[in-house]
């Protein structure tokens, strides 16, 4: 189970004008700008469901990713995934969860994927037999065969996602994170790669918290949807919820942006 | 104790795995291998050709002749590609820190350190290693030092320490990337310039410079003293070891580093 | 000519925004001198007869050469260009109707003086403050300060020539990056940034100093300090402007070819 309880997070950034005026002038006197990235987020995530988290281009999602896979220490609030709080002890929260960054990659470019795979298995010591089950299943359930023979870097995008999120789940995390796992997929990857979160999720009841632009993602794998805008929370309800009647999803989403002016 | 050994063990063992696959890595580009080792070669050569030259106009600095000179400037350069080809990926951390590479090594189920040694061993400084060596057979030869145990006991300590102290600093400079990707280049002074000016006995570049490195960054520890030792100049049994005191400059590195981390954790940058 | 002056305008605001990487920039720099100074005091302690040059006329070498670093760095070369010929973006550069030479000398040109303006006051103001003979003494006298500030441009439009011609064998061989690691250690020796060409041998010094490599950093840093005759000056000067003619006059030959190996076999 996750719980975020009223989680606060800010960045101080340096702020720079354009012109050569003000750079000269910035050279002696900087000046900072505080941005509130979260403010008072509060969920509750339950063990096996998948939810969609939503919302534009720096509302906040990928600080509450790195918050929730421990990356992030947050300025206040409680954190607790599967009792524990993540940023408190590392290397055993992190054992349990699997996390796929969409924009980067996690496989070694030029040896064969399998060989990324090996390191991995040491990395999480994760024993033979297990290994040998799950590098099993994952192939089969994502159609690896021969792909993992393969350098990463001669492997299509869709492919390499693939290998990636198979990389991410060798160690059967209970919970996976994905930060827009869709990202630049063509067509039948994409659906080869939602297919594949849903049956993971049927057959071993991961809890599934995922971000995306692709609102068809959202109709496809997640129950339930929490959008989030300027750091804070503004809605979390069921996909019908905010459909309201037969409309198109991506249009749905656009008219709440527009309504809470995000 | 034993939780601890168990975890050296299995660390020495992820190492070696991570070096395994860094090696059929580079083999893919062998071509580019080659470039880069014979251009490493090259940046050193030349520094070799400055001291050469100043020989052929100067008989001796400090006291120190042309091949006693050699004999430091191989053993420096020895524990700096030491250093370098397996902190290599501290050297390299501020593209880590820029590219959100360092939060995949944060959801790992390992420690940081580990993980970024990991992630780069650099064998192309194979080309200055070879061109250490043959300095210092040069320098062994020409020097007339008359080699008995301990003075080949304080070449091995020298080896040991000086890849610590230069491992500490590339762990120091990777600590300061979490705080400002700017101003690294100020680093260079002391792990490029180490290499470069270490090319001369530390005594040679005047006493608050030998304090500095005797205190500060422990460089003499690991270069000056010990060669007075195998030169004879000094005979006092302590200056064996000396050299692996130096390795006290891992301690603030360690501190630094993970101060670092706690604030990269706190400010994400 | 605007054009150029305002992409110098960009570069420097852009350096003046990285403050941080400016100020220890200068600082690594200032303690780079100071090393090489205190390397060249012990040697002079040893043996000041072997010495060639003054104490205080060596000081105001190293510190002109920290001052100026940017000048004269050959490893300081643009890497968008070296990417755009590997990656062949370069082709679209050379549909254009502007001479590709002319605008990337400018380029260059823009980029040293702009990193060298920002970085060598600082240092030089520093370096006054050193006592004799360890700091930067003031010019021999005003016609030598002249001259310095002459031979210091022609130096960097040899150096930046010289940059040109690397990049354009860049389009003939396989590999630039083995290339730029060739040619520039081998003209850091050359050009008396490892040791300066007065310390070397008298004979491969005599040799050096006919090549275009000495055009570059040796003529004015040592003109400043006066430790040149009136003859050597003056050839000095000639050689720099024939280098510079001739190294300019190749770069184009083989820009020339360059477009031509572009266009035949379409980038």
């Amino acid at each position: 189970m996750i719980t975020m309880k009223h989680v606060h997070k800010s960045y101080r950034i340096a702020k720079r004008n354009a012109g050569f005026g003000e750079a000269w002038k910035s050279f002696f006197h900087r000046k900072y700008e505080t941005i509130h990235a979260l403010n008072d987020v509060s969920f509750t995530i339950r063990d096996g469901e998948m939810v969609g988290y939503i919302g534009p281009n720096g509302a906040g999602k990928s600080s509450t990713i790195k918050i929730l896979s421990g990356i992030l220490t947050p300025d206040d609030g409680t954190v607790l995934v599967d009792g524990k709080v993540p940023y408190k002890n590392r290397i055993e929260h992190v054992s349990r969860i699997g996390v796929v960054f969409g924009q980067r990659s996690q496989l070694w470019w030029d040896v064969p994927v399998i060989d990324s795979f090996e390191l991995l298995k040491d990395i999480y010591r994760i024993p033979d037999s297990q290994y040998k089950e799950n590098l099993e299943e994952l192939t089969e359930l994502l159609n690896l065969g021969e792909l993992v023979r393969s350098p990463a870097r001669q492997l299509s995008l869709g492919q390499r996602m693939r290998c990636e999120i198979a990389a991410s789940l060798l160690h059967q995390p209970r919970i996976l994170f994905l930060d827009e796992p869709t990202i630049g997929l063509d067509a039948v990857s994409k659906l080869a790669v939602r297919d594949f979160i849903l049956k993971q999720n049927k057959i071993h009841g991961t809890t599934v918290l995922l971000t995306t632009h692709d609102m068809q993602d959202i109709e496809a794998l997640a129950s339930r949807i929490i959008l989030i805008g300027k750091g804070r929370i503004l809605m979390d309800g069921g996909l019908e919820d905010i459909k309201k009647g037969n409309r198109d999803i991506d249009e749905t989403v656009a008219e709440l942006y527009r309504s809470y002016d995000i | 104790m034993r939780k601890y050994v168990r975890r050296i063990k299995y660390n020495r063992k992820l190492y070696k795995h991570y070096v395994s696959i860094n090696f059929r890595s580079m083999m893919q580009y062998k071509t580019s291998f080659l470039l880069s080792s014979v251009g490493q070669f090259l940046v050193s050569f030349n520094v070799f050709l400055g001291v050469f030259f100043m020989f052929r106009r100067f008989s001796k600095v400090e006291g120190f002749t042309y091949s006693e000179v050699l004999l430091c400037f191989s053993i420096v350069l020895m524990e700096f590609s030491l250093a370098e080809m397996a902190a290599r990926g501290f050297d390299g951390f501020a593209g880590m820190v820029r590219t959100g590479e360092f939060d995949r090594v944060l959801v790992r189920p390992q420690g940081e350190i580990i993980q970024v040694l990991g992630s780069k061993f650099e064998l192309t400084r194979i080309g200055r290693m070879l061109q250490a060596v043959v300095m210092f057979c040069y320098g062994v030869v020409k020097s007339q030092v008359v080699w008995d145990f301990p003075k080949v006991l304080t070449v091995i300590f020298m080896l040991i320490g000086g890849t610590a102290v230069f491992c500490g600093l590339f762990l120091i400079y990777a600590a300061l990337c979490f705080f400002t990707l700017d101003g690294l280049e100020f680093m260079n002074v002391f792990t490029d310039g180490a290499r470069e000016f270490g090319k001369y006995p530390a005594g040679v570049y005047g006493e608050k410079i030998l304090l500095f490195a005797t205190f500060f960054v422990p460089y003499a520890l690991v270069q000056y003293y010990p060669l007075l030792y195998i030169l004879e100049r000094r005979t006092s049994i302590g200056y064996v070891v000396l050299p692996l005191a130096a390795c006290w400059f891992l301690a603030p590195a360690l501190g630094l580093w993970k101060f670092g981390v706690r604030h990269y954790k706190s400010s994400g940058s | 000519m605007k054009k150029y002056i305002s992409f110098f305008r960009l570069r420097f605001s852009m350096g003046l925004q990285y403050r941080t990487a400016a100020l220890a920039g200068i600082a690594t720099q200032f303690f780079w001198g100071f090393m090489e100074l205190m390397m060249f005091r012990a040697f002079y302690q040893a043996d000041s007869a072997a010495f060639p040059m003054s104490m205080s006329a060596t000081a105001s070498y190293v510190w002109l050469q920290q001052a100026f670093l940017a000048f004269f760095a050959v490893w300081m070369m643009d890497n968008e260009i070296f990417d755009s010929i590997v990656n062949g973006n370069i082709a679209y550069e050379l549909c254009r109707p502007v001479s590709i030479y002319t605008m990337w000398f400018a380029r260059n040109i823009a980029n040293r003086l702009s990193r060298a303006v920002l970085r060598c006051f600082p240092i030089l103001a520093v370096a006054a403050l050193i006592p004799h003979p360890y700091g930067i003494g003031a010019p021999a006298d005003a016609g030598h300060f002249v001259l310095f500030l002459i031979t210091l441009i022609l130096g960097l439009a040899v150096t930046v020539s010289f940059c040109m011609l690397v990049y354009m064998l860049a389009f003939f061989t396989i590999s630039p990056q083995g290339l730029r690691i060739l040619f520039t250690s081998a003209v850091e020796f050359l050009a008396g940034a490892i040791v300066p060409i007065p310390f070397l041998p008298d004979k491969i010094g005599r040799v050096l100093e006919l090549l275009p490599f000495a055009s570059m950093q040796n003529v004015a840093l040592r003109i400043y300090s006066g430790s040149m005759d009136t003859d050597a000056m003056r050839q000095a000067v000639l050689l720099q402007v024939f280098w510079l003619a001739a190294v300019t006059a190749a770069g184009r030959l083989l820009c020339k070819a360059a477009e031509r190996q572009v266009t035949v076999q379409g980038g």
